[in-house]
């Protein structure tokens, strides 16, 4: 074992930063969290525990703004996941199961790349491109943008679901006269699928969160969740924002929760 | 009888077989037959080349050059599904997802075999291999020698003209191994299918084959029945593979009609059988340890001293050190009537001539 010494937890001053990295990054979140519970209309002031904000957002005045913005977020994200998930399904099985064919560690860097670009430049540069062509709908500028950069986030848990297939078993396939398509999708797609549908809920996720692409690219007359709430702010702090966004912040959680769980089954029974 | 006809006709004729992955020679111009309803092993070292000969009759690897005729048909560059030859991988591969069922009957509905006979069929080897009462388990509810029986199931299902295995046995313990050997076997005459197995355990080899293929650095040694490679190895690399051996320096003075005079360490001449190819001048002789036998120094045409002396139960292993240069292992029967020397005394050494045999190098 290694010495008790270098062990991270001897380090001074270790125990207190962390605790400080920590409060910074989750004491906003709970704070949101807490208030969204307030009774008082005051956003510092603690008036006692109730729904009344909850309330508010599913039949308040706003409540059909932001239905309708749920819903296109909802129904962008379904979309724009969904496509991201069947390109970077395909991205992967050509990455992976094709050898190792010229401008293969290209193309990894290709798929990867936007993850790394500033998001703000990828929204210019979208907004620029849209424009160029004079393609101004609103709700398919949306999927089509939130496609794009959700393939990345789609394609990792995918490619590491593949990368652990080992290709005996489609070798097996064609032994047992199965043409390529069949091995592909009677042994490698059934094995693939919890990594599938891993890179599914990640890529739904980061569609439905999104807000500065999104707001970029939009247009007029349409909102998604994200930008209402950033409209709304801009009008001053509401309680029911909060409320809006504990809700949002539960269903991401719920879904990288799921996501993760999803994309760890059949491992273990290795 | 239909299959007597086909008795030690040639099932996989492999002609002037060479592969080549970048710069190294996997498998440097092989030419072997494999002959029908026969037991046929390829034995090597790992990295021999032994797999990716297996691997090119299946189809998972292309041939740079030469011909793999199945029955008058080169398959040489058809892919695997178009070959009627089947694989038991060596980590099985069975498919996680299906259970044992779906895997043996994945290979008759790809065939286009109707639900009702793929399911006949299915019983019927399911029954062969003992595993009817596990037909809806799923492979991870399974030991290890069961997974293997079902993907030998799967494999045999289709009734392949071939079936090859890829060391299907190194990944059971011991116990296990030496049963399914005997399985295997009867397997292979029950069915009368070809079976190619690939192995570097040697013992397998000799236990099970029917003839055995010996490749070293993607060459092949020697192709020959268990006893022939045993008794007569033609090179010595076959002879220090299969068993263990001593190589006795010597100096050949003649070689004729696969005898071979030559004189030994200490000036005795010696006359023996020899490999093709043998030639004149310096040689090895090899001889098995239990084909030595001690004895007094005066009678001996080897003599030397004893080294090291091994216990192995129904045996006993002597070294002796020659007078001149070498070393030869003696394996004695242990009996309460021979008396073997103990370490430091001078012993005589007898070979026996008909288990002699000159070697090519």
């Amino acid at each position: 074992m290694a010495s008790r010494k270098l062990d991270l937890r001897y380090f001074p001053g270790f125990r207190p930063l962390t605790f400080l990295c920590l409060f910074l990054l989750y004491a906003p979140l709970i704070i949101v969290m807490v208030y969204s519970f307030n009774d008082s209309i005051s956003i510092t002031k603690w008036g006692g525990l109730s729904l009344r904000w909850y309330h508010e957002v599913f039949f308040g005045p706003e409540a059909p703004k932001f239905q309708t913005a749920a819903f296109n977020s909802l129904t962008i994200a379904l979309i724009a996941a969904t496509l991201a998930t069947a390109i970077a399904t395909s991205a992967a099985t050509a990455m992976i199961r094709a050898g190792n064919f010229k401008g293969r560690s290209f193309g990894f860097v290709l798929i990867n790349l936007p993850i790394m670009v500033p998001e703000i430049v990828t929204a210019v540069a979208t907004l620029i491109f849209f424009s160029a062509i004079g393609f101004t709908t609103g709700y398919l500028t949306i999927v089509i943008a939130h496609t794009v950069f959700c393939i990345p986030f789609a394609y990792l848990p995918i490619a590491a679901r593949m990368q652990s297939i080992d290709n005996t078993y489609e070798q097996a396939a064609l032994d047992l006269y199965a043409t390529k398509f069949a091995a592909f999708k009677l042994v490698l797609l059934p094995l693939m699928a919890p990594g599938i549908f891993s890179g599914f809920l990640l890529a739904f996720i980061i569609s439905l969160d999104d807000f500065i692409i999104t707001n970029f690219v939009k247009g007029a007359g349409i909102e998604t969740l994200p930008t209402a709430i950033f409209g709304s702010v801009k009008r001053g702090i509401q309680p029911n924002i909060m409320a809006i966004s504990t809700l949002l912040l539960v269903v991401s959680v719920v879904f990288v929760t799921l996501s993760y769980l999803v994309g760890r089954t059949g491992e273990k029974s290795k | 009888m239909v299959s007597d006809q086909h008795v030690n006709d040639v099932a996989i004729d492999i002609r002037s077989v060479s592969k080549l992955f970048g710069d190294f020679v996997a498998l440097d111009n092989v030419s072997v037959g494999i002959l029908d309803n026969e037991f046929f092993t390829l034995l090597g070292p790992s990295g021999c080349g032994k797999t990716t000969l297996l691997r090119t009759i299946a189809g998972f690897e292309d041939v740079s050059s030469g011909e793999i005729v199945l029955y008058g048909e080169n398959i040489a560059g058809l892919p695997p599904n178009q070959r009627p030859v089947n694989t038991v991988f060596q980590q099985y591969a069975l498919f996680p997802h299906m259970n044992v069922t779906q895997n043996v009957k994945f290979g008759l509905l790809r065939q286009g075999v109707d639900e009702a006979t793929a399911t006949r069929r299915v019983n019927e080897v399911l029954d062969l291999v003992q595993l009817t009462p596990f037909a809806t388990r799923l492979p991870s509810q399974m030991s290890g020698g069961q997974q293997q029986r079902v993907a030998l199931a799967r494999a045999l299902a289709p009734n392949p003209k071939v079936l090859l295995l890829d060391e299907p046995l190194s990944a059971l313990d011991l116990k296990l191994r030496q049963a399914v050997r005997l399985e295997l076997q009867q397997l292979q005459s029950d069915t009368g299918i070809t079976f190619v197995f690939v192995t570097h355990d040697q013992e397998e080899a000799l236990t099970m084959s029917d003839r055995i293929a010996v490749i070293n650095n993607g060459q092949l040694q020697q192709v020959g029945s268990a006893e022939e490679i045993y008794e007569a190895p033609k090179n010595k690399f076959v002879a220090n593979f299969i068993g263990e051996t001593n190589l006795i320096d010597v100096n050949v003075t003649s070689v004729s009609d696969g005898k071979a005079s030559c004189s030994l360490p200490g000036g005795m001449a010696f006359s023996c059988s020899a490999a093709d190819g043998a030639i004149t001048g310096d040689g090895h002789l090899s001889i098995r340890p239990e084909r030595v036998t001690l004895v007094s120094p005066a009678k001996g045409i080897l003599r030397g001293t004893v080294t090291r002396q091994i216990y192995l139960g129904t045996d006993m292993h002597v070294d002796v050190q020659l007078e001149d240069k070498g070393l030869v292992k003696v394996r004695v029967q242990n009996s309460s009537s021979m008396r073997i020397p103990p370490v430091g005394d001078e012993v005589g050494l007898n070979l026996e001539a008909d288990a002699a045999r000159l070697l090519v190098d």
